[in-house]
Formats: C-alpha cells, sequence, structure tokens
C-alpha cells in the first residue's frame, strides 16, 4: 500500500438537521468525484471478497471499486449493473450494515469501506450521463411466450426487465396508478428521491415491457384468467401490503394511522404539498411512532417535516434489536426524533370529538431470545404510564395482501398469509406461476426481492425455453 | 386515462359519467366500488359503481358534487378523461333469495340501490323499494328503480312529492303491519340514514345490510383507514365490505372518522374556487 491505512470512512455530505427537517429534499447529498475516489483508495482489494459473499445478489464489489478509483466508470457502471439492475436505489437503501460493510476486512480494525455510498456514486453519475452515450441493453430476440408480472415493486420491476432482456413479451399489472411498489409510496422522498425510482420505472419500459395500472389482480381479472388468457407463466411480485395493528382498544380514534396509510398520502399521494395536491393528512403536536423498523423512522422523520413539536419512536425493545438501517437511526436522532426504547401501547383513550388524546403504555424488560433471536421483551408489572399525543403511526409490519392468493386455485400460502415458493427456484405450488420478494417472506429488504425475482427469472426462462 | 363515453346531469348537482374501462366493466358486480383519480394531483375517492355494460366496456359512475374533487369531476364534458378508474373493488352484494327484500335509498344512492334491486328481482324476491329525497328537484331514476320493484314508495322531506318525511317512517309500517313477510332489508344513504333505518329494522329482527362509506385510499387493503368495527371486531371496508350486517356496526365512530379532515376538505375547496377558471361556481 502506497499510503497509509485509512480507518475512517469519508463522510456523507448531508442537509444541515435543522434545514432538512423543513423540506422533503434528499438528505444525503452524495459523494463528490474526489469523496468517492478517497473512499474508493481505502479499499485494500483483499482476496477474500467476503464483502461480494455478504451481498444478497453477490455484486462484484472490489472489481467495481476498483474500476471507479482507476477513473473507469462506464465499466464500474457495467459491473455494477452486471448483478444489481437497480444500484441507485440499493446505494441508497440497502441496510450495508449487516450485509456486505458487515464482513468488509477493514471493519476488524476501523470503519468499513462506504460500500453503499460508492454504489450510489456509480448509480447517480451513470443517471447524469446523456442517454447517447449509453450502452443500449441487449435485448435476445422474441421468443413468442407471454409473461404477465403481478406487482411493480423491486421484485416485480426486476422479473420484468430481466424476463424482456431474455426475449419475452412482459406485461406487469400493478394496483396502484404508479409503477415502483414500496419505493414509491412507502420510502419518503428525502431517502428515496421519485426520479430516480421513475428512472428506473423508465428504463424497464424502454425494454419494451408494458404496464397497466390501476389493475387490481384478484378483483379485475384472476391469475387463472390470466393463465387462460395465453399467457406461459406469472410473476407474483406484489409484495406485503396487508398493515398489521395494535389490536388494543381504541385503535379506531382518529388520529391513529397505519403506517401504510401515513405514508401513501405523504409519499404516493403528496400530502406534504397540500392544497397544490389534493390529499390531506392531519399531523398534530405530539406525535407516537410504534415501531422501530425502517418504516417507523420514516413515519417520525416525516412527521418532523411536517410541523409536528415532539416526535417519539415508541418500540418494545431496545436499541440494539432496532431492525431499522442504522443510518436512518441516526438521522432521526439529528432530526430530534425521542427513543422510548422498551415501552409499550397498552390502550388509547380519545376525546369528545372522536380524536386521540392519550396513549397508555407499558415498561418491558427483555428476557429470553425468541424465535427471531432477538431477546423478546417481557411487560413490567406496575409500569404502566399515560403520555399525551394527538397523533399516533402504527408500524409493527406487514403481512401479504390475500387478494391473489384467495382468488388462485391450487396457489398455496403459509399460516402467515406469504405465498408457497421454492427459495431457489421461486416456483409456486401452482403449475405456471412463480413468486418472489415480501409476497414470499413478509417485510424484508429492497435487495432480498431483487434477488428473489432474479432466480425465479432463471427457472421461469428455462421453463420457458423447455416448452 | 379513461373517457368519458356519456355524461348526464341527473339534477344540477348530480351527474352521471358513463366511463370506457372494458376490464372493469366485465367483472363489475352490483354493489362493488371503483376507486378514482381525477387529475395528476388529484386524491383518490371511491364511487360506487351504478351500472355496466359488457359489450360496450363502459361502467356508469354518478356523483354529487361536495368537495373539491366531484367539483373537479362536474367541470368535465363528455369526450374529456379522468386520470385513473382502478376497479372492480370490495365484495359484491350478496344476492340470493330470501323472499321479500326491501331496498331502501336515501338520496343519490339510489344509483347504487337500483342495481341491487335488479339482481335481488333476478334472483326472484319480491323487491319492495322505498327511495328518499331532500326535495323533488334532487329526485332521479324513479323510473328505473320502479322498473325492478313490485312495489315502491317514494318520500320527501318536505312533501314537496310523494310522502311528506324520511324513509324510515314507511320502512317501520311496513315492518309493523306484517303484511309482507320480509327476509332482507337493504339500506343505502347517507350515514345518518343507515344508521336510523338500522335502528328502524332492529326491533323486528330482520336482517338489514348496509353498504358503508368510510374515507378511503387505495380500496385494497393496503392502509387500513376504512377500517369500521363490525360486532366490536375491526374491518376494513374496502376489501370485508362495503355491505356489512347494519346491526353489527360501530355507527358512531364510523360517522367520527369520516369527520376526521373536514376542515381540510373545506380548505381545499375554498383555494379551489377561488383559482378554478369556472369562477367559483357553487
Ligand atoms: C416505509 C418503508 C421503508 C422501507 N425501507 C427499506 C430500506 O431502507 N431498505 C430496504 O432494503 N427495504 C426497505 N423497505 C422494505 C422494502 O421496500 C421491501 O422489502 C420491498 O419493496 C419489497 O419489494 P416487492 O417487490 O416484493 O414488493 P413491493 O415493493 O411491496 O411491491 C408490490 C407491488 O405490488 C402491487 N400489488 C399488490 N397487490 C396487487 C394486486 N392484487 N394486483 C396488482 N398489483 C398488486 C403493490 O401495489 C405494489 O406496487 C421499506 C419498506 C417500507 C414500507
Ligand atoms: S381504503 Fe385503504 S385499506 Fe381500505
Amino acid at each position: 500500500m502506497p499510503e497509509k491505512l485509512n480507518l475512517n470512512r469519508v463522510a456523507m455530505p448531508k442537509q444541515e438537521p435543522k434545514m432538512r427537517a423543513g423540506n422533503f429534499n434528499e438528505v444525503a447529498l452524495g459523494y463528490q468525484a474526489e469523496d468517492a475516489l478517497a473512499e474508493a483508495r481505502r479499499c485494500i482489494q483483499c482476496k477474500k471478497r467476503s464483502c461480494t459473499q455478504g451481498c444478497p445478489v453477490g455484486v462484484d464489489i472490489p472489481e467495481f471499486i476498483l474500476a471507479l478509483r482507476e477513473n473507469k466508470m462506464s465499466e464500474a457502471v457495467k459491473i455494477l449493473k452486471g448483478k444489481n439492475a437497480l444500484p441507485g436505489i440499493c446505494g441508497r437503501v440497502c441496510p450495508q450494515e449487516t450485509q456486505c460493510e458487515e464482513v468488509c476486512a477493514l471493519g476488524k480494525k476501523g470503519a468499513p469501506i462506504a460500500i453503499g455510498r460508492l454504489e450510489r456514486y456509480v448509480a447517480d453519475w451513470e443517471l447524469a450521463q446523456p442517454a447517447s452515450s449509453k450502452p443500449k441493453p441487449e435485448i435476445a430476440p422474441p421468443t413468442g411466450k407471454k409473461v404477465m408480472v403481478v406487482g411493480s415493486g423491486p421484485a416485480g420491476l426486476t422479473a420484468a426487465a430481466d424476463m424482456a432482456k431474455r426475449g419475452h413479451k412482459v406485461t406487469i399489472r400493478e394496483a396502484l396508478h404508479v409503477a415502483g411498489g414500496v419505493l414509491m409510496y412507502g420510502i419518503p422522498e428525502f431517502r428515496m428521491p421519485k426520479r430516480i425510482v421513475q428512472a428506473e420505472v423508465d428504463y424497464v419500459k424502454s425494454l419494451g415491457v408494458e404496464i397497466k395500472l390501476d389493475s387490481v389482480i384478484g378483483k379485475i381479472a384472476t391469475v387463472d384468467e390470466i393463465l387462460a388468457d395465453g399467457y406461459d407463466a406469472v410473476f407474483l411480485g406484489t409484495g406485503a401490503g396487508l398493515p398489521m395493528f395494535l389490536r388494543i382498544p381504541g385503535e379506531n380514534y382518529n388520529g391513529i394511522y397505519s403506517a401504510n396509510e401515513f405514508l401513501t398520502r405523504v409519499n404516493l399521494m403528496k400530502a406534504y404539498l397540500f392544497p397544490e395536491y389534493d390529499t390531506p393528512l392531519r399531523v398534530g403536536k405530539r406525535v407516537a411512532v410504534i415501531g422501530g423498523g425502517n418504516v417507523a423512522m420514516d413515519a417520525a422523520r416525516c412527521s418532523v417535516r411536517l410541523g409536528a413539536q415532539e416526535v417519539y419512536i415508541v418500540y418494545r425493545r431496545s436499541r440494539t434489536e432496532m431492525p431499522a438501517r442504522r443510518e436512518e437511526v441516526e438521522n432521526a436522532e439529528e432530526e430530534g426524533v425521542i427513543f422510548k426504547f422498551l415501552t409499550n401501547p397498552e390502550k388509547f383513550y380519545g376525546d369528545e370529538k372522536g380524536w386521540v388524546k392519550t396513549m397508555e403504555c407499558v415498561e418491558m424488560e427483555l428476557g429470553e431470545p425468541d424465535a427471531s433471536g432477538r431477546r423478546s421483551p417481557v411487560v413490567k408489572k406496575g409500569s404502566e404510564f399515560k403520555m399525551d399525543v394527538d397523533t399516533v403511526v402504527v408500524a409493527l409490519g406487514t403481512t401479504p395482501n390475500p387478494l391473489v392468493p384467495t382468488t388462485t386455485k391450487g396457489l398455496d400460502t403459509t399460516k402467515k398469509g406469504t405465498v408457497v415458493a421454492d427459495e431457489a427456484s421461486g416456483k409456486t405450488t401452482k403449475s405456471g406461476v412463480w413468486a418472489g420478494g415480501d409476497v414470499v417472506t413478509g417485510s424484508a429488504t429492497v435487495i432480498s426481492a431483487m434477488g428473489a425475482a432474479k432466480r425465479a427469472v432463471a427457472s421461469m426462462d428455462a421453463f420457458l425455453k423447455g416448452q | 386515462m379513461y373517457q368519458i363515453v356519456t355524461r348526464e346531469d341527473l339534477t344540477p348537482e348530480i351527474h352521471l359519467f358513463e366511463i370506457m374501462a372494458p376490464d372493469v366493466a366485465k367483472k363489475a358486480q352490483a354493489g362493488q366500488f371503483v376507486v378514482i383519480r381525477a387529475d395528476d394531483r388529484g386524491e383518490r375517492i371511491p364511487l360506487t359503481i351504478a351500472d355496466w355494460n359488457r359489450q360496450k366496456g363502459t361502467v356508469t359512475v354518478v356523483f354529487m358534487e361536495v368537495g373539491k374533487t366531484t367539483r373537479k369531476l362536474a367541470t368535465l364534458k363528455a369526450g374529456e378523461s379522468i386520470a385513473n378508474f382502478a376497479g372492480p373493488l370490495g365484495l359484491p352484494t350478496h344476492i340470493d333469495k330470501y323472499g321479500t327484500v326491501v331496498c331502501v335509498a336515501g338520496g343519490f344512492a339510489i344509483a347504487t340501490i337500483v342495481p341491487i334491486a335488479r339482481a335481488m328481482k333476478e334472483a326472484g324476491n319480491k323487491v319492495v323499494s322505498i327511495m328518499g329525497f331532500r326535495n323533488k328537484n334532487l329526485m332521479f331514476w324513479e323510473d328505473r328503480l320502479r322498473q325492478f320493484s313490485d312495489e315502491l314508495i317514494v318520500t320527501t322531506d318536505d312533501g314537496s312529492y310523494g310522502r311528506k318525511g324520511v324513509v324510515t317512517i314507511p320502512l317501520k309500517e311496513l315492518l309493523e303491519s306484517g303484511k309482507e313477510k320480509v327476509g332482507l332489508v337493504v339500506a343505502i344513504g347517507p350515514t345518518v340514514m343507515m344508521k336510523f333505518s338500522s335502528l328502524t329494522t332492529q326491533p323486528f329482527g330482520v336482517k338489514t345490510i348496509v353498504s358503508l362509506n368510510p374515507i378511503m385510499v387505495d380500496g385494497t387493503g393496503m392502509c387500513g383507514v376504512c377500517r369500521v368495527s363490525i360486532g366490536g371486531v375491526t374491518k376494513f371496508t374496502c376489501v370485508d365490505g362495503p355491505d356489512f350486517d347494519a346491526h353489527k356496526v360501530d355507527w358512531d365512530e364510523l360517522m367520527a372518522r369520516q369527520r376526521t379532515y373536514l376542515d381540510e376538505e373545506k380548505r381545499s375547496l375554498e383555494l379551489w374556487k377561488q383559482s378554478c377558471s369556472c369562477g367559483g361556481k357553487t
């Protein structure tokens, strides 16, 4: 090594907390060229390549970092996109600290390479290049086979793009009025700019994929009807869109939202621009967000931006068990979100007009590890206390929407409502139907949804070519 | 984009759109609804399906001008389009042979009742219909409902047409008289009207279904804003309904939830009236 090893990563330029608490613009501004080069130079190009093994889709990380620091940007893009079609999205939202960065060799002595930030840098560089300079994607000659992809989240978009490149005629049907799934309706603009998602959707369309919106499968048509209609294969990427509630007294008072409702109003319907956009959202002065995942952080940080004075994250376990990306927890703290750990709501009280006024909680202690390996919380006796709140967002997680499974003959589901699919191939119990992403795993990650779609594509393609 | 094939003004403030949406038309059934968006900045609102034409590929919806979205819709002419039209959503009304079915409609919900009355009649029921309006000028589709009804009673609050009073009066009389063995009451209209219809039938123990109309966003079970308490259990209207057993509905909770955005709706409408090219037509 010519230079002394720097154990600290190059900081991500960010909007100042005071400033960003008042707008919905992206918080992390992205590396400048010199930042990216400096960070890329920290990579020791070790032979172990643990990072690649830590990546759910096996991106050739040392190679793209090498290309980046040799200033071969097009080459870096090519390496990255060889395994991951949506680097601009993954660079922003992947939980790198539990994947590639967790196993980085540098992590033993100091900070691991900021792989996610470099990935984003390369993706943003490509997006900024004129269309004419970009290599045309290679599309195989038409196979004459028709594929229906249900749902347009990361799983659906990935499956559609890869099947189209293999020469199949692909149609996506999406229930909502825009494509993109959670990336559009769930993750806020300040973390996942919609123009980036739109660019990915446009890219998928440029491969010849037709996207039909406003199509709730199970209602407008069933999977059986789609198969009877001449489609040779169906991929289900319908996600896990059904919100879980606490099921405690008073949960239907006004001012208590599921995170899905809250975030859909803000992100998909642009309630933060009300009345310029028609959809309203009422956020009060004291907001409690229940949960400790990315969804909870997003809801809390939206509340800050919508003018709430005090925003609490109420989570029944402790900080170490929080499933949210570390960076977002830090961002939330910088923005003034207050964390109440080991706390669980038990009951809501309302005012005479039916609006939530008070939340009764109990304190928790950590007991033995549960099935998920996390220490499970138990109620501390006699610890009841009340919090005054006027807005509550319930972010406990989601399960798959039963609309498709209940209307499809022979499609098995688990007790949790997820679709049964073979992990290696995405094959469901119904012939001609594959599934991948949150609909199979329950709420997980963007990258795992993409990985599942890629495995399903390999299997679907082999099936169609063998037909 | 979904084209408005025909527009009809049923009253000065109640309008009918026949919309080109062949896939929806193919599947539509009585009691279901669609979620629409007027334009790219619009909110998603549910509208019940009033009729459909599978050959032509059209679906008919009827709406009253209340807030910004419905007023915006009212400015559109035949040949113009709306941005989004998703459906058919919700479960269809359960059609069965009940003997005598009483269909009660309050105000413009007559548009919802007509396809249900038609389906009930086709299933071999005797259909007795009661339709109520505030006054004669707000009435429409009396002839359509009569077509599928063995008997039709019309009421107006001010007595300007038919019987003076509200729909629950003839409903109560009918049940009290015992001259019909009523197997089912279907009551659809404003929430208060459904609540009082429910209270009217309850003492008689007659099965009564209502079509609930809470605030909705997606209409697919994704957000939970449409949750209602049915016999103490939370249900999502858009996927578990919109039809529910009237005697199990928590009416007060429903009415409180419907009022969530009254202030915002007012503000939105005022601003729109000031800015829109129609010069604030009210
Ligand atoms: C607020 C929030 C923040 C998150 N943050 C992160 C993060 O930082 N990092 C990360 O990796 N992951 C994050 N996740 C999780 C991640 O977004 C999901 O794991 C991922 O989007 C799953 O992709 P998918 O394609 O399986 O499903 P989805 O993205 O849910 O897409 C499913 C699509 O199918 C459509 N659909 C559903 N039913 C039907 C039907 N019947 N007919 C037609 N269409 C239908 C839906 O409308 C939707 O568009 C977050 C999730 C949320 C909600
Ligand atoms: S309208 Fe969103 S769940 Fe019913």
